[in-house]
């Protein structure tokens, strides 16, 4: 049987890697968006990197790159958005994230002479992540962590009182910017685990199942780290054992890690 | 005791600061200064532009003209009037007041007990109630053994027999750290024995000086109604004990000492 073997775990092995370190990295970015209430801001960002991958295929450019470049155009319009227009925040967030959207995929629909695989870009190609991906992916994601770690504290200080600490000598607006990049970031480089359009659950549901059962800020992000390579892993098993697509699954498994860990710890008001 | 000296330079200097908010003048032309070793409290109605003048002291707001002047490298303890953390964000009172300043646990249990809160150095930062926010607040502003606290409304959620306790808390920090504090309250009977100087605020400054003086003065009384005013004497309180939060009375203070101005 080991012959038989071997070539399923060769399979499977990138797509691991490369699931383990984009979750590793999602984990503490995660808290970061649950505790400031960025969620539809993550989604916002992630549905505009269908735009970014059709100016990438467009312009020829590498798709990490496109990405990026997109997502932090949306969130510099996003933040020039919210000072002139007298709208709530979450219509802003709204018409922006289903208009990148709808204009990547009306985009996408030009390319005639690219065979252009629409289902992997919105719910994630995990298991086609090549050698160059997992360069991308851990480069990428160490750069991400040690930017983390440098501004742990003075986000974590924002997160809890952005005037507080700015009395305190903070440079609140450098830390929001590089907030912004990293997550923006980590878009970009998780887009093919999950895709577009679940890209933002990989950040929260690790991050939200995490909350319940941890005292510290770090214990937190450590713990939605260890969750979403636990949802990574378990995911693409599913995904093998029943060829369900494995972006959902690896969604679907940390859900019922969340399920379980808010069963476990019921609120306690 | 302060050395008088150290006052002649001021920590914050305000100078003709206008605040607008879209086409509202919120501030015009407001003067302050706070000096080391100074209760400067500024009172007014709601709406006046406390917190707003509290803010750009502070330049957490824009001035659309004036100036304000800070004492180059001087250490700011800041209770601002909100305050509140996101549920989903876990983390203890002790680690909050650590945050940003080498403090150990040990530092963290002597300030919480300055502010009669010590119960609460292990509570999860969202179950504590407003008043105990406010006391973790100030004990946060005390472990940066600041050279200016400023304090917007710091008696807010604080129970009543809290909030006399509260200003005699203030006053014996600066005694102690010989501090600037800037103070915005509402409490005109108890902060009025506490403080040096009052600067009555109705986006203006209607009038500024000693307690006494200022209690008498015709923009006061307009600002406030004579028969309050009257009914609010300059008052000065002792206490022979004092209660921690528990209610338990705590032995071994001394009594407060007094506001020599």
């Amino acid at each position: 049987m080991h012959h038989r073997q071997l070539p399923m775990d060769e399979i499977l092995l990138r797509p691991i890697a490369a699931g383990i370190g984009v979750a590793i990295l999602a984990g503490p970015l995660g808290c970061f968006v649950v505790w400031r209430r960025m969620a539809y801001f993550g989604a916002t960002l992630s549905h505009a990197a269908l735009l970014g991958v059709a100016l990438g295929l467009m312009f020829k450019l590498n798709l990490h790159v496109g990405v990026l470049f997109v997502s932090l155009g949306v969130a510099a319009l996003l933040v020039v958005l919210q000072r002139v227009e007298d709208l709530a925040s979450d219509t802003i967030l709204g018409i922006l994230s289903h208009a990148a959207l709808a204009l990547g995929l009306v985009v996408l629909s030009f390319m005639d002479d690219v065979r252009v695989d629409l289902f992997g870009y919105l719910f994630g190609d995990i298991l086609a992540v090549t050698s160059a991906d997992l360069i991308w992916i851990f480069l990428g994601g160490a750069l991400c962590l040690g930017i983390l770690l440098w501004i742990w504290p003075a986000l974590l200080a924002i997160t809890l009182h952005a005037d507080l600490a700015r009395v305190e000598g903070i440079a609140v607006e450098r830390t929001r910017v590089l907030f912004l990049l990293l997550i923006s970031l980590v878009i970009a480089l998780a887009m093919q685990v999950v895709g577009v359009l679940l890209m933002v659950s990989l950040l929260i549901i690790p991050a939200a199942a995490a909350q319940r059962l941890t005292t510290t800020p770090e214990s937190m992000a450590v713990l939605a780290s260890i969750g979403g390579v636990a949802a990574v892993y378990g995911g693409l098993m599913a995904s093998l054992h029943w060829d369900t697509p494995a972006g959902p699954s690896i969604v679907v498994i940390s859900a019922l890690l969340f399920a379980v860990a808010h069963l476990s710890r019921p609120a306690s008001r | 005791m302060a050395p008088m000296s150290a006052r002649t330079r001021p920590l914050i200097d305000v100078r003709a600061a206008t605040v607008c908010h879209g086409t509202a003048v919120v501030l015009d032309r407001v003067d302050l200064t706070i000096g080391r070793g100074e209760i400067v409290t500024l009172i007014g109605p709601n709406g006046s532009g406390k917190s707003t003048l509290v803010r750009a002291a502070l330049g957490l707001v824009p001035l659309a003209a004036g100036a304000v002047d800070t004492a180059s490298s001087i250490r700011i303890g800041y209770v601002p009037q909100h305050f509140s953390v996101d549920s989903t964000l876990p983390i203890t009172v002790g680690r909050f007041l650590q945050l940003g300043v080498s403090a150990t646990d040990a530092d963290c249990l002597q300030a919480l007990t300055t502010v009669r809160a010590a119960r609460i150095q292990d509570a999860p930062l969202h179950r504590i109630s407003g008043g105990e926010i406010k006391r973790a607040l100030l004990a946060r502003a005390l472990l940066r053994k600041p050279d200016l606290l400023v304090l917007d409304e710091p008696s807010a959620g604080v129970d009543v027999t809290g909030q006399a306790e509260l200003y005699d808390l203030i006053v014996k920090i600066r005694d102690q750290q010989n501090c600037g504090v800037l103070l915005v309250s509402h409490d005109l009977h108890l902060v009025m024995a506490a403080t040096d100087r009052v600067v009555c605020l109705n986006h203006h400054v209607c009038c500024a000086g000693r307690p006494d003086a200022v209690a008498q003065h015709p923009e006061y009384l307009n600002l406030f109604g004579a028969q309050l005013a009257r009914r609010i004497a300059v008052y000065t309180h002792h206490h022979d004990h004092q209660h921690d939060l528990a209610g338990k009375i705590d032995s071994g203070n001394a009594p407060p000492p007094t506001a020599d101005g």
